[in-house]
């Protein structure tokens, strides 16, 4: 083992941030753990399109939507640094909007059957039924 | 559908320069990115996908109501040169140039509007307006993007907005910009001042043609720089309200000038006009800086009004691209010199000598426009 004393200065340099982690990986896992670790995180793949963090850092460019998704947490602090703020406040796309609007009718209308189910009320709830059948089929053609 | 050739000779609206400020907002321009939701972004998507992908997309953009007399084509099928005139005309950007199979651009003839498909993003639709119009510029992409979002199925998540290659795009994937004529900050050494307040808040100012290019003609192109956390309409507003103070600093600065070191500035408008008139040799970085001169003498009234437009389309028409697509041939750089010189001192011909005392009579002027700005 070869043991080497870093100052402050030179090991943010080294990229030797956390000290401590490291040694543990090394320790638990044998020499050279930390690095396999570091290494398996740049080729984790995104399911969806097969880019890997590495991809982005060789690119700067992501390789799908999905990869949104599969690197969300590298990608949460980056995102918090570069931009104003971390959530959209901005334009909806119809069709989407549409969609969440579908949703949360068709909650209600779930609720209000329930309620017409439980006061015996059956002429309400076919009717409501037909309503979600209906909703049912507009929400998986959109 | 338009030909090529007929995208040379109509100008485009916004280089006629009428729009509201353009003494000093050359254009304004607002672009979006957008990426359909279950394609791999352009530069992943192999070769397969990426015509799979405009497949899908051209045929929709060019049914849109305001593609209705556009220009479509594909990357590979425009020429080197062709490809440079669009630049120029701030129409495809240079990344977009270098695309081939699977990339195309589609624009109407008034030239306000052009989308290109698979950028960085499957779709960057812009539209581009003379003066500061940046919220009409808006409106009319935005109108465009709606239409396509009945047809195609865009990446968006409620957290992120609208998803997109680059990170720094993500959320409204919007990027508005103003192109600035800034002779006055510049030649009073205040421009370092003002890029520093700029970049402070947030905003990015930068060269004649985007990242990474150097300020020519006294030209700046200041734009949003984060697209998440913040509406569209904010954004703009913010960007439109720091452009008017720019637009007043400027303003002020011509009219210190013309106060406190007239001489200065008209012997940088008698050396420009004497230059431009004789010189037989002009590199394209000398001819901007010095028509950037007499735009200024323009609007100072050292020259009269009517002989604006003709000098703004130099701007243009002595670019390298311009100038070999208007001569029909392909030049080498002491050629486009020699050209470029040529078509200047010819259209020079028709512009009178400065007239330094109309010039100072002009400076009341300056404040009845800054007064109208102000509406």
């Amino acid at each position: 083992m070869q043991k080497v004393n870093l100052c402050d200065a030179c090991s943010k340099e080294k990229g030797v941030e956390d000290p401590k982690s490291f040694a543990l990986a090394d320790l638990l896992l044998g020499i050279g753990a930390s690095e396999e670790i570091e290494k398996s995180t740049l080729t984790q793949k995104c399911p969806v399109c097969g880019f890997s963090q590495a991809d982005f850092k060789k690119t700067g460019r992501l390789g799908c939507a999905a990869c949104y998704t599969t690197f969300a947490e590298g990608l949460h602090t980056l995102l918090k640094a570069m931009h104003k703020g971390t959530e959209h406040v901005g334009k909806l796309p119809q069709r989407a909007h549409r969609t969440i609007e579908l949703s949360h009718r068709m909650r209600t209308l779930n609720e209000n059957l329930q309620k017409a189910v439980a006061e015996e009320n059956y002429e309400t709830a076919a009717s409501l039924r037909d309503q979600i059948k209906q909703l049912e089929s507009e929400l998986s053609n959109p | 559908m338009m030909k090529f050739s007929s995208v040379m000779t109509t100008p485009g609206e916004w280089l006629r320069g009428e729009g509201p400020h353009h003494q000093v907002v050359i254009s304004s321009r607002v672009r979006l990115a957008r990426n359909l939701r279950n394609h791999a972004f352009p530069g992943w998507a192999k070769k397969a996908e990426r015509i799979a992908i405009l497949d899908l997309i051209r045929p929709r953009v060019e049914q849109l109501a305001e593609m209705q007399d556009s220009f479509s084509e594909n990357l590979q099928d425009l020429s080197a040169l062709e490809r440079q005139v669009l630049i120029e005309r701030h129409l495809i950007s240079r990344e977009h140039a270098a695309k081939g199979v699977g990339s195309a651009v589609v624009m109407n003839r008034r030239q306000t509007l052009s989308v290109m498909i698979n950028e960085e993003d499957h779709l960057r639709m812009q539209s581009i307006r003379s003066g500061l119009q940046l919220k009409q510029a808006f409106k009319l992409v935005d109108k465009i993007d709606s239409a396509l979002e009945e047809k195609l199925q865009f990446a968006y998540d409620p957290r992120l907005g609208y998803l997109t290659a680059c990170p720094t795009n993500v959320g409204t994937g919007m990027r508005a910009s103003a192109m600035l004529h800034l002779p006055g900050l510049v030649l009073s050494e205040l421009i370092n001042q003002v890029i520093q307040a700029v970049s402070k808040i947030g905003l990015a100012v930068r060269g004649l043609y985007g990242e990474g290019t150097e300020a020519m003609g006294n030209l700046f192109q200041i734009s949003n720089q984060t697209t998440l956390g913040e509406k569209e309409e904010d954004i703009i507003n913010r960007l439109s309200k720091v452009i008017e103070t720019i637009i007043e600093k400027e303003h002020d600065a011509r009219q210190i000038l013309l106060q406190k070191k007239p001489n200065t500035l008209c012997d940088q408008i008698g050396r420009a006009y004497g230059v431009l008139t004789y010189a037989h040799a002009m590199a394209s970085k000398e001819a901007l800086n010095l028509l950037s001169i007499i735009k200024l003498g323009i609007d100072l009234g050292a020259f009269p009004q009517d002989h604006r437009l003709s000098i703004d389309g130099l701007f243009i028409d002595t670019q390298p691209a311009h100038l070999q697509k208007c001569s029909q041939q392909k030049l080498n750089a002491e050629e486009r010199d020699y050209l470029r010189a040529q078509i200047i001192r010819d259209r020079l011909k028709l512009l009178p000598k400065p007239d330094i005392s109309k010039m100072a009579r002009e400076s009341g002027n300056g404040s009845t426009a800054r007064a109208s700005e102000d509406e």
